[in-house]
């Protein structure tokens, strides 16, 4: 089952740029949360800070506090902390040297489990839950990269489910696909909100009031407002959201 | 080292211990390489030092190379490699120049892939193949047609005169030229593909022609990183050993002519190091051979530097 | 200025281009043409399977030679590739822009620009003195010295064209970072690294000068790592530089079998990594 989030003035850096200046928010379970806002505030950055992606990267810096479920994340082992947290990025990023259905399981396997039989039945459960599995199921041991784009970024979707993460982060996961790949993705979120708590990063504001629960809009690396979707997007309570939703800026 | 830098106070990635072990040992291996280098200097000024304490500077001007009386000067040696390299970069940078503006602007791409593959092959081409190949074919044929004919247009000029032997500093400059021309060749086009593409086509909207287009869009922008690519290959013409040996004549004199043979340093370790019978000798043996090192080491140092700024300089950001 | 002799200069600009390059081939096809008509009149099956046989005599081969040169190019590969490839990841996965990195970046540039008989020198005078014979040990050794700088920049080059997502996809999946680089960051650059690996062992394969006081050369079988072995290049070096006829016959053969042997790698390197650009 999904997982609460609970963020307190989490702040994040990149090299002497703050990029988050304190985003205090809360996330239900089994909800869709979209997140919004123009380039460069903060949206990407903030969903990498909850599965501890954006240390990875050099000269980078975090403060504040999340936690899941109550639990702060710091006190977990990161390796451990993604695989509660999985991630779907904004390009598909299949593994190159393998096969689909090793890609699929390549989290479980390289997490320790063996058994084959375990093995294939994730792996089709995985596919199931992305809605890939009835186009791949006979070329299983074809390479990751003989997909279409969209095939590519739902593998990849599946690829996360079947680590069994409680949340799952996606990080503009259509932007690069065409409209009905797109279709499909956002048909695979809303009923997959069932069994995760999601969190998705999208500059597409339609996309948001079709699948999300609620919506935060961020800019400049503040949270400027956060509500149910359908608030946020009819009566909002801040101008600078009216704007950047009406189009005025972004 | 990142991971620790980006962790504020309480945040540490615990990591396991097989990637502990595993970070550890590619450590280790990096280490490794440096305290390589390190201990190279070291061997080659340590075994060098009798050498050193007994000449001190004349070791460097001196010309007289004599085993038996114990005299050693190193000056013909340092002569012949410095000759035959600057002949051998004289030829081969315009030529290799040539060659990569001919891969990277003029051929079709079918062209480029077999002809860079055919130039790549001769820099694989072992050095003692052609160290063969220039004893049995070039020598004489530098001896036969090359040298006489020379003399007999250029004669007045004292670096073609002589008897043409084919044995000689030509013979060593010509082979080197043939060896570093793809170091040349590929480091240019490399630099020249590093040019963006922009440029080029502002100079043609301009209304230049092709060669316009090198001369003022291609060439200054990869001027740096060619001059460093022609350094890269003096400094392989300098360590160049066998082919040299084979052909330079191995005489250490000190003569003007192109014709005249000739030692090298490298040469001159290739033939008396297993002979060297006191420790004395070898040990001016393996000076020669530090002499060898301080130089290709700083022009190797330049060189990098150069083709590190062109190849890094137009490109810069933070790629996301 | 006048447009004519703007085209004009141009032709002539392109026209010296193109004869520079046909120049620089005609060493390449002079080699390799009087390699393959030389070495052919030589080489037979005898060449292959006998050893060298005294001053002078016709006849004989350099079964030896080639199985020495097998040996110590796999010394040096067992010894170069594993450390190239290992420093290679330090250097693009773990620390990339530290000044211990930039350090071992410099010592891997001055490792490939060291002239080859300077490290004949060095093992010379650490493990041939310290020994108190010359061996297949020793040889081996002087050639992974010179191996290690080219499989660092080969890897390390083959390693950075991983894009960096999907070194984050494995994260995300909760895989630690060292289990990522060994299960997903390699075998994606593998051709590549083995592409690289092939070259290295091409280029040390025709290395002479780091054997002359290492190996030293032998005109017997070796019968232990400890001895002096033969190798192809040595031989030819000797063959060519003696005065008999026979023997002059025997470096062209042997000539052939090297460049065989080099061309041939370099050619399965290169179609391995076109098959993979593709």
């Amino acid at each position: 089952m999904g997982q609460s989030l609970s963020i307190h003035n989490l702040e994040a850096w990149y090299g002497s740029n703050k990029i988050l200046k304190g985003i205090n928010m809360e996330i239900r379970p089994n909800q869709v949360t979209a997140i919004i806002g123009p380039s460069g505030c903060g949206k990407s950055t903030f969903v990498r800070c909850i599965n501890r992606m954006h240390e990875t990267l050099p000269r980078t810096r975090v403060r504040g506090e999340i936690s899941l479920d109550g639990r702060s994340i710091y006190d977990l082992n990161p390796v451990a902390l993604r695989k509660t947290v999985g991630m779907v990025f904004q390009k598909a990023n299949p593994f190159p040297s393998m096969s689909i259905y090793d890609n699929v399981v390549a989290g479980l396997r390289l997490n320790g489990m063996k058994n084959k039989q375990e093995l294939k039945a994730s792996a089709e459960k995985s596919l199931r839950m992305a809605a890939l599995w009835d186009e791949v199921k006979d070329r299983l041991n074809y390479s990751g990269m003989s997909l279409s784009g969209g095939q590519q970024q739902r593998l990849c979707i599946a690829r996360a489910l079947a680590v069994e993460p409680s949340v799952l982060l996606m990080d503009e996961p259509a932007s690069a696909l065409d409209p009905i790949a797109t279709t499909h993705i956002e048909e695979l979120i809303r009923s997959l909100k069932e069994i995760y708590t999601i969190i998705i990063v999208t500059h597409n504001m339609q996309q948001a009031a079709r699948i999300a629960d609620s919506t935060a809009f961020f800019l400049s690396g503040e949270l400027v407002e956060h509500g149910p979707t359908s608030e946020i997007f009819t009566n909002p309570h801040d101008k600078r959201t009216e704007d950047y939703i009406t189009g005025r800026f972004g | 080292m990142e991971e620790s830098e980006n962790m504020s106070n309480k945040k540490k990635l615990t990591a396991s211990l097989g990637d502990k072990t595993f970070r550890l040992l590619t450590l280790l291996m990096a280490m490794s390489v440096l305290a390589l280098m390190v201990w190279i200097g070291w061997q080659m000024v340590d075994s060098a030092r009798p050498s050193i304490a007994k000449f001190g500077f004349t070791f460097v001007i001196g010309r007289v190379w004599d085993p038996v009386k114990e005299q050693f000067g190193a000056l013909p040696f340092i002569y012949g490699t410095l000759v035959t390299s600057f002949l051998a970069l004289i030829i081969a940078a315009p030529v290799g120049l040539g060659v990569a503006i001919f891969l990277n602007e003029m051929a079709t791409s079918k062209v480029r892939s077999v002809i860079g593959f055919l130039v790549e092959m001769l820099a694989a081409i072992p050095s003692v193949v052609y160290g063969l190949w220039g004893i049995f074919i070039l020598a004489p044929w530098l001896r036969e047609t090359v040298e006489p004919g020379l003399a007999k247009w250029f004669g007045f000029i004292p670096l073609f005169q002589g008897t043409p032997l084919g044995f000689s500093m030509l013979a060593g400059g010509l082979i080197l030229a043939v060896m570093i021309l793809p170091t040349i060749a590929s480091i240019s086009r490399e630099v020249m593909a590093a040019v963006p593409n922009e440029q080029r086509e502002a100079a043609l909207a301009l209304g230049a022609t092709k060669w316009e287009m090198i001369r003022i869009a291609v060439l200054p922008y990869a001027k740096s990183g060619i001059l460093g690519g022609v350094m890269l290959g003096l400094g392989r013409a300098l360590g160049e050993t066998m082919a040299v040996t084979m052909v330079i004549g191995n005489r250490p004199d000190i003569l003007s002519s192109l014709f005249a043979p000739a030692y090298s340093i490298a040469a001159v370790i290739a033939n008396e190091f297993t002979e060297a019978t006191s420790d004395l000798y070898l040990s001016a043996l393996v000076e020669i051979g530090l002499i060898l090192f301080g130089i290709t080491l700083i022009l190797n140092v330049f060189a990098r530097l150069l083709v590190w700024s062109v190849e890094r300089g137009p490109k810069g950001g933070i790629s996301s | 200025m006048n447009d004519r002799l703007r085209r004009y200069r141009n032709e002539m600009m392109m026209g010296i281009f193109t004869v520079a390059t046909l120049l620089a081939l005609i060493p390449l096809f002079g080699v390799l043409g009087y390699v393959v008509t030389n070495g052919l009149s030589a080489l037979n099956l005898e060449f292959f399977m006998n050893l060298p046989k005294g001053m002078g005599t016709p006849g004989g081969g350099m079964a030896n030679s080639i199985v020495g040169t097998l040996i110590m190019v796999l010394i040096a590969s067992l010894i170069g590739i594993p450390v190239g490839i290992l420093t290679a990841i330090y250097l693009t996965e773990y620390d990339s822009a530290s000044w211990f990195s930039m350090g071992v970046r410099f010592a891997t540039d001055v490792l490939t620009g060291i002239p080859s008989i300077i490290v004949g020198i060095v093992i010379y005078s650490s493990v041939v003195l310290k020994m108190g014979h010359f061996s297949a040990l020793a040889g081996g050794l002087s050639l992974s010295i010179i191996m290690i700088p080219l499989m660092i920049r080969s890897t390390e080059e083959m390693l950075k064209l991983v894009p960096h997502s999907i070194r984050e996809a494995g994260y995300a999946l909760g895989i630690s970072k060292g289990t990522t680089i060994i299960k997903i960051v390699l075998p994606t650059a593998a051709k590549g690294i083995m592409t690289g690996a092939m070259l290295a062992v091409a280029r040390v394969s025709g290395e002479t000068a780091p054997l002359l006081f290492t190996a030293l050369g032998n005109q017997y079988w070796a019968r232990s790592l400890n001895e002096p072995i033969a190798a192809l290049p040595v031989q030819i070096y000797q063959y060519a530089t003696s005065p008999y006829k026979a023997w002059q016959q025997q470096a062209w053969a042997g000539s052939l079998v090297l460049i065989s042997l080099v061309v041939l790698l370099n050619l399965i390197a290169r179609c391995a990594f076109r098959s993979r650009s593709n």
